[in-house]
């Protein structure tokens, strides 16, 4: 079923196309008076089908991609907008590969995650899981069980959203993604959110709408700077091209070198500067950053694992596409400012996690910090520093949403998410506490675990170029040790709350979504390099074109 | 004295003046007929003395009587009128009808 | 640098296959532990689970033994078993195998870890019979014993910090063991984040030594002296792109068949360094970072990463807090084997630290600072405990003397020695507790040699060891490195060579050894003569002592009090059925136990009864570690006795190549004689103190001194409120600056984006204003006007004709008076 010339299309489709599906389903509603159970569990397998589809397309992708050969591959390429030189363009490169499967993975989990199963109906209970028809606006339902048809058809369209995000090598292909990632996760924080969720929603929405906006006129900027390339069908494109793999080969060569300047600056500065906060802002990147802390707040568990899964490592991967690849000019410029810039994301986020009260906000707040170890990586081009800082990408890109899934658990029993109000939950839940720990300790960089493979190389990349940044950076490891373990301590340690007496500990879903991820995280800890192997030739070879060795 | 046709125009032009204040002050729709009819008649003697002190011809003439003709046809219109302003508003001040102002 | 050092080639690595299994044994007793481990106790009893965890660690042993033997038939030169499993990571010039390696360094460590960590495994049976959780115990120990595994035997330092952090989070789950009790759950934390201040250090000292040595720092000097084949800067590529492992090995240059360049391995480490033809040593040593000797700040910033893990000053404050963990936790990690970390960690970069005198300056004066006054905070505590934390705070300040001044087997051999003395020290304490009903504090101990009298001797055996009689082991390693100190004239610090300093490190030493001799004796004295004290009916006032562990913990202990007992009897019966000789009031049935905590503390007054000797596991233990810490000093027999070198120098020189060429003064055999004379009056001298003062309680002295000096006492005991300090100056500003960042975050950042917002909204108000009044009104304007005009014309228009002919007659007056005045 899957090829090396379809794989990457099945990957990105089969979740739009169970979108389209409940669609019907909600049609068929309409005329035939389906009942809504059968509906909702209908929308609900078909979701789980297509983004379990959508994974294994992506598997099957990491397994064809070849880590020896260069260049982009598993392509599928054919002209799509002929009078301005769109092309539909989808193939994955060693910047991508690894995404494409994180994304497939966190896709999936983030599905399960979805699911109001449950193993007791009390239990369910407990959590506003079961569906009686009735919704108390004071004690609002759990978001699985609140207009699941939409919410299952948003979170699949999401998911084509990020996976063509990707895989798009042509850069008008590539906004489409990106703006169409941004709609659903507007309504699914909105809709299905918390307490704020309408604040939240608006703000995410306006901030990276800003960011889109930045980039696309460094897009369109691009293109008419650019020169013809290639078409998929053999002719020439008529003055300019949109393909990002020509650019690239037209950036390594100085095509947007010489470009006419735009108020007197350099285009090629000024573009670098329009795409980079326009990614920076997905990040999120200090100081862009406070939509994300409101944003995973009010988001509902699935949508913050996805956020803080995908969604924030498309900003590192844009830039890694974009700026460093088009523009290696400007990025050896700037590469200083963005090392500054990782080191105060690193460092004040790690200070600012200290102070958190809300266990979701610090692991937001933690996610700022880790995403600084990329910049901080990528700037100094390096091939560790570059290494590692897509490793990061990676490893946090499973670590997160571990962390994220497990204040999931805790809301769905507790509602609540004020860490001094819990004490002592060890000996009530210690199957939890030992996953929490787990990941805690993961994410504070413990060797054997995923977190720290990526610290360690990000940091001996980025030594010999900025050691004093590096050092100043090296601190975050004692600070993350003091927040999460002063975290665990308030949270789990002690005695025990009685008002916990009685909490069931994991049920199978959240084990179906938790473990999957802890295995990973331990595999990665001890075989970095099934990661690394991959992804190094071509990251590799993108910072020669900056920095000629 | 000469009589010349400065005399004549001044009792046309007295004429024409006292049709004038006439028509202007009039309220009675009769009166102010009747003044139409002097500023006519004003018109009509200056005709006539132009024709005369300006070398020979008819013309003049012809213009008065054709005057003399539409004065009767309009005072004929006039009446008509008036009754039927009569009618519509009992009295035959002028001031009254204003209908069409609106 | 040296004369007499011959020419030392590259290590001849022997490959072997199965050294792997010594860790993964401990790994398998873990994971089985901490994954079915509750399951398999409820379904089998206790049994299962340190059977499990036991078998793991005589399998370990076993293997290791097998390691041993095979090195020992190896030539001396060749020493050198290496097990490389699969490539870690690989990123440019950095490639990580991972993979383990035994030289004669890490084999005794091997020896020691899974030799003692199967002693106290055993013990722990006993110790920690009626504890619910025993499967997670015994799964957190192996799990510690796996990490110390790869701390030692990781051929490289990216399995070293692999091993090293994995101690830390073993540590971690150990202290916080009874983790209902926030003291104690507090102190594991504490350890943890004063750890990772080490490993910061550590971390920054590796990537420095990494890049220095792909010569991404220049010489301070031209390059007129390097007349060898070592061109850092141009050759070594040390940014080139190499994504799989045999690429990057294809970058590395080599040298005379050695292979230069940055690398993570040990071995290749140290050949580029040993053998001076690389060049790579004089490049090293030429090398300046900020103006400082790059090589003085690595091994200071290595050194760092040991201070945190050996508890040196200032980050030994954990340590003694750690004692909140069970007292076999405190033997295996807090004494034998975690803590001397950083000392084998010196000692296998024994080739670096030699290069740096400033560097072997600052160890051996850290060292010697620790020592002193870590013994005399020992002087006054009460917890015994807390005595041998503070006890192990000091030899661990000796052991970094041995390695600083160069004298890296003795620091070596102390850590062996201190191994099995203080292993023996803390589970004797272990078995006192035990037997006094888990009571710590000495003051309501006392007598105890009439009824433990194999734990009473074993102390005192230890106490012998610790105190420097050359009957026992710590004798032979504290005099080789007392000596050795003195002798040293070649530190240096801050780059200034300072000959005085090793002599003054002696005299440190020399009254630090007195004083440990002294608070030694005095533990044993309080806790092993004169009356008991415990039947006093103290037991409220556990409080009354600021460091004394909490009471949940107590409580906790209280329990397995009988079951352990109790287990002398019927280990192979249902548990709890303890001999009424004991004349214990309750004896709760094991399984009962878990249920039984609570009231167990408001039980302790009945069980003040008799206190009585450890379960057979238990002393048998103390006994071979007590005859361990007999027969090792014949390791260390020193030369002037026997005209050769101890056994154990001989057989650590392979892996300790810069010993031979540090520069001791030679002193006559003689004078030799003399300073082993004058450390065995040390030890005397603090004995016989100790006897005096402390000797059955009978001495008033103590009480006297005590009132006399109070406020130096109050100081002493309350450890210099250095714990305090760091309240106040670290952790303290480090929660303010959290504080302002998260205030600065929502109200500045946040805010500012709120402002943007608002500035958006002000703006698009205004936009909607002008819309609204500017552009719509002036055409709304436009119609007003001239529906307004019309309206006033209108009124013109009367309908009176009359009133027309006087607009039309004032009109054409107007334009005759006009056409008059114009014209």
């Amino acid at each position: 079923m899957f090829t090396p010339g379809n794989v990457l299309s099945w990957a990105t489709f089969f979740p739009v196309i169970g979108s389209a599906l409940i669609v019907v389903l909600l049609a068929a509603k309409f005329f035939l008076r389906l009942d809504k159970k059968l509906v909702d569990d209908g929308s609900r397998w078909i979701a789980l089908v297509t983004s379990a589809l959508s994974f294994a397309a992506a598997i099957a992708a990491w397994r064809m991609y070849d880590p020896s050969a260069t260049g982009v591959q598993l392509v599928q390429h054919f002209t799509w907008i002929r009078a301005f030189n769109i092309e539909f363009y989808f193939g994955v490169d060693g910047i991508s590969i690894s995404m494409v499967l994180l994304s497939g993975l966190i896709s999936f989990i983030a599905t399960i995650a979805s699911m109001p199963w449950w193993s007791g109906k009390k239990d369910a209970e407990m959590a506003g899981m079961v569906d009686d028809g009735h919704d108390d606006p004071h004690h609002p339902k759990h978001f699985s069980v609140r207009m699941v048809p939409g919410y299952m058809a948003m979170l699949l369209l999401l998911q084509t959203g990020m996976m063509g995000t990707f895989v798009a090598l042509d850069m008008f292909l590539f906004y489409v993604f990106w703006e169409i990632m941004l709609l659903p996760m507007y309504f699914l924080i909105g809709i299905w959110g918390g307490p704020r969720k309408e604040y939240a929603a608006i703000k995410f929405f306006l901030y990276t709408l800003a960011g889109s906006v930045l980039m696309l006129l460094a897009i369109i900027g691009i293109y008419y700077n650019s020169a013809p390339a290639q078409l998929a069908d053999g002719s020439w494109s008529s003055g300019h091209t949109f393909n990002l793999i020509e650019l690239a080969k037209q950036g390594a060569a100085g095509q947007f070198r010489n470009a006419a300047p735009i108020l007197g600056f350099s285009f090629a500065k000024i573009v670098f500067i329009g795409l980079f906060i326009g990614f920076a802002i997905k990040i999120p990147m200090f100081p862009f950053h406070t939509w994300l802390p409101d944003a995973h707040v009010e988001a509902p568990t699935p949508i913050s694992v996805i956020l803080a899964g995908v969604l924030l490592k498309m900003g590192i991967y844009g830039i890694l596409r974009f700026n460093y690849g088009i523009l290696p000019d400007a990025t050896a410029w700037a590469a200083g400012a963005i090392a500054v810039f990782g080191v105060i994301n690193i460092i004040y986020a790690a200070f600012v996690c200290l102070a958190q009260k809300d266990l979701k906000k610090l692991i937001a707040y933690s996610s700022v910090s880790h995403m600084g170890f990329s910049l901080l990586g990528m700037a100094a081009m390096t091939p560790q520093g570059i290494s590692g800082a897509v490793l990061n990408l990676f490893t946090h890109g499973i670590i997160s949403p571990m962390l994220f899934l497990i204040v999931g658990v805790i809301y769905d029993r507790a509602h609540h998410r004020e860490i001094e109000k819990f004490g002592g939950l060890a000996q009530e839940l210690p199957e939890y506490s030992a996953i929490m720990g787990l990941a805690f300790f993961a994410s504070l960089g413990l060797p054997g675990l995923a977190g720290f493979i990526s610290e360690f190389t990000v940091f001996s990349g980025a030594f010999p170029v900025f050691t004093t940044y590096t050092i100043i950076s090296a601190t975050s490891v004692i600070l993350t040790a003091a927040y999460y373990l002063w975290a665990i301590h308030r949270m789990f340690l002690g005695k025990l709350n009685p008002v916990y007496k009685g909490y069931p500990d994991l049920n199978w879903r959240e084990r179906m979504a938790l473990y999957p991820l802890a295995v990973i995280c331990i595999y990665l800890g001890f075989y970095p390099q099934a990661i690394l192997g991959v992804i190094n030739p071509a990251l590799h070879a993108l910072i020669q074109n900056i920095k000629p060795l | 004295m000469q009589i010349s046709l400065s005399h004549f125009l001044v009792v046309g032009a007295l004429l024409f003046a006292f049709g004038i204040v006439t028509v202007a002050t009039r309220r009675n729709a009769v009166g102010v007929l009747m003044g139409v009819e002097l500023i006519l008649n004003g018109a009509n003697v200056n005709f006539v003395a132009f024709n005369h002190y300006s070398g020979g011809g008819v013309t003049g003439q012809v213009f008065a009587l054709f005057v003399i003709v539409l004065a009767a046809a309009e005072a004929a219109v006039g009446l008509a009128i008036v009754l039927a302003i009569f009618q519509t508003f009992k009295t035959i001040d002028v001031r009254a009808a204003d209908l069409m102002r609106e | 640098m040296h004369e007499t050092a011959h020419e030392l080639g590259r290590i001849a690595v022997t490959n072997v296959g199965y050294l792997w299994l010594i860790p993964l044994f401990p790994l398998i007793g873990a994971t089985i532990n901490a994954l079915v481990g509750w399951k398999l106790q409820q379904l089998f009893g206790k049994k299962i689970v340190h059977r499990i965890a036991v078998t793991a660690m005589f399998a370990a042993f076993g293997v290791a033994l097998v390691a041993f033997s095979q090195m020992l038939r190896l030539p001396s030169e060749e020493r050198f078993l290496q097990d490389t499993l699969w490539n870690l990571m690989t990123a440019g010039r950095m490639t990580v195998d991972f993979g383990f390696a035994l030289d004669p360094l890490s084999m005794m460590m091997v020896l020691v870890i899974t030799g003692i960590g199967s002693l106290i495994h055993v013990f722990s049976i006993g110790y920690m019979h009626d504890e619910p959780s025993y499967w997670r115990f015994f799964s957190y120990l192996n799990l510690f014993v796996f990490a110390m595994l790869l701390l030692v035997m990781g051929d490289n330092f990216a399995v070293m910090f692999f091993g090293w952090e994995g101690v830390g989070l073993a540590s971690y789950l150990l202290i916080s063991f009874w983790y209902t009790d926030p003291e104690k759950a507090k102190a594991g934390m504490k350890a943890f984040v004063a750890n990772r201040f080490g490993d910061f250090g550590f971390l920054a000292g590796l990537f420095l030594l990494f890049w220095a040595l792909g010569g991404a720092w220049t010489p301070r000097t031209g390059s007129g002296l390097r007349n060898n084949d070592y061109q850092p800067i141009a050759e070594l590529n040390a940014t080139a792109g190499a994504a799989t492992a045999a690429q990057a090995h294809a970058l590395a240059p080599a040298v005379h068949d050695v292979k230069v360049g940055p690398t993570m391995s040990f071995r290749e480490l140290r050949d580029q360094v040993v053998i001076e033809s690389t060049g790579v040593k004089e490049h090293l040593a030429g090398s300046t970072i900020w103006g400082v000797s790059l090589l003085t700040l690595v091994c200071i910033l290595l050194f760092v990463g040991a201070m945190g893990k050996s508890a040196q000053i200032p980050l030994y404050v954990w340590l003694p807090d750690a004692m909140a963990g069970p007292t076999p936790v405190s033997a295996l990690i807090h004494a034998a084997t975690m803590v001397t970390a950083g000392v084998y960690m010196v000692a296998r970069l024994n080739f670096l630290f030699a290069l740096s005198p400033s560097a072997m300056g600052w160890v051996a004066l850290i060292g010697a600072a620790t020592a002193i006054f870590a013994a005399s905070i020992g002087f006054f505590q009460y917890d015994i405990k807390k005595v041998l934390a503070y006890s192990t705070v000091s030899q661990l300040g000796f052991m970094f003397i041995g390695v600083g001044v160069g004298a890296y087997w003795a620091g070596a051999y102390h850590l062996l020695t201190h191994a099995f003395f203080k292993a023996t020290l803390f589970l004797g304490s272990g078995s006192v507790i035990l037997g006094c009903h888990h009571e710590q504090d000495m003051r309501k101990m006392g007598g105890l040699k009439k009824h433990m009298p194999i734990t009473r001797w074993t102390y005192l055996a230890a106490c012998w060891a610790i105190a420097g009689f050359p009957w026992m082991n710590g004798f032979y390693s504290k005099d080789e490195i007392l000596y050795k100190a003195f002798t040293s004239g070649h530190l240096a610090l801050f780059g200034v060579p300072t000959p005085w300093l090793g002599p003054a490190i002696f005299v440190v030493g020399i009254v630090a050894a007195t004083g440990t001799s002294f608070y030694m004796f005095r533990s044993y004295y309080m806790t092993f003569t004169g009356e008991y004290r415990g039947n006093a009916g103290h037991h409220d006032e556990h409080n009354e002592d600021p460091h004394s562990a909490s009471a949940a913990a107590m409580s906790h202990l209280s329990v397995s009090v009988h079951a352990s007992d109790g287990a002398v009897h019927a280990d192979g019966h249902a548990h709890g059925h303890a001999a009424p000789a004991h004349g214990h009031a309750v004896h709760a049935p094991a399984a009962a136990a878990a249920t039984a905590h609570a009231p167990a503390h408001d039980d302790h007054g009945h069980h003040g009864g008799t206190p009585h000797e450890s379960p057979w596991t238990v002393t048998l233990v103390l006994s071979l570690l007590a005859l361990g810490s007999f027969f090792t000093l014949f390791l260390g027999i020193p030369m002037a006795w026997t005209g050769k070198a101890p056994i154990l120098e001989h057989w650590l020189a392979p892996a300790l190549t810069a010993q031979e060429g540090v520069p001791f003064q030679h002193l006559s055999h003689t004078t030799e004689y003399m300073f082993q004379a004058i450390g065995v009056l040390a030890g005397a001298v603090g004995w016989f103190f100790a006897m005096l003062l402390f000797k059955d309680a009978k001495s008033e002295v103590p009480a006297r001194l005590k009132e006399r000096f109070l406020g130096v006492w109050t100081v002493v005991y309350e450890k210099y409120y250095v714990d305090e300090l760091y309240a106040v100056a670290v952790l303290k500003p480090s929660l303010k600056v959290a504080q302002a960042a998260s205030w600065f975050d929502s109200n500045v950042i946040d805010r500012l984006v709120l402002l943007t917002g608002t500035v958006t909204r002000v703006v698009a108000n205004l936009d909607g204003a002008i819309d609204k009044y500017l552009v719509d009104g002036a055409v709304n304007a436009v119609a007003s006007v001239t529906q307004e005009c019309g309206r006033y014309l209108r009124s013109l228009q009367t309908g009176k004709v009359q009133t027309y002919l006087y607009g039309a007659l004032g009109g054409a007056l107007v334009v005759v008076l006009l056409n008059f005045l114009i014209s």
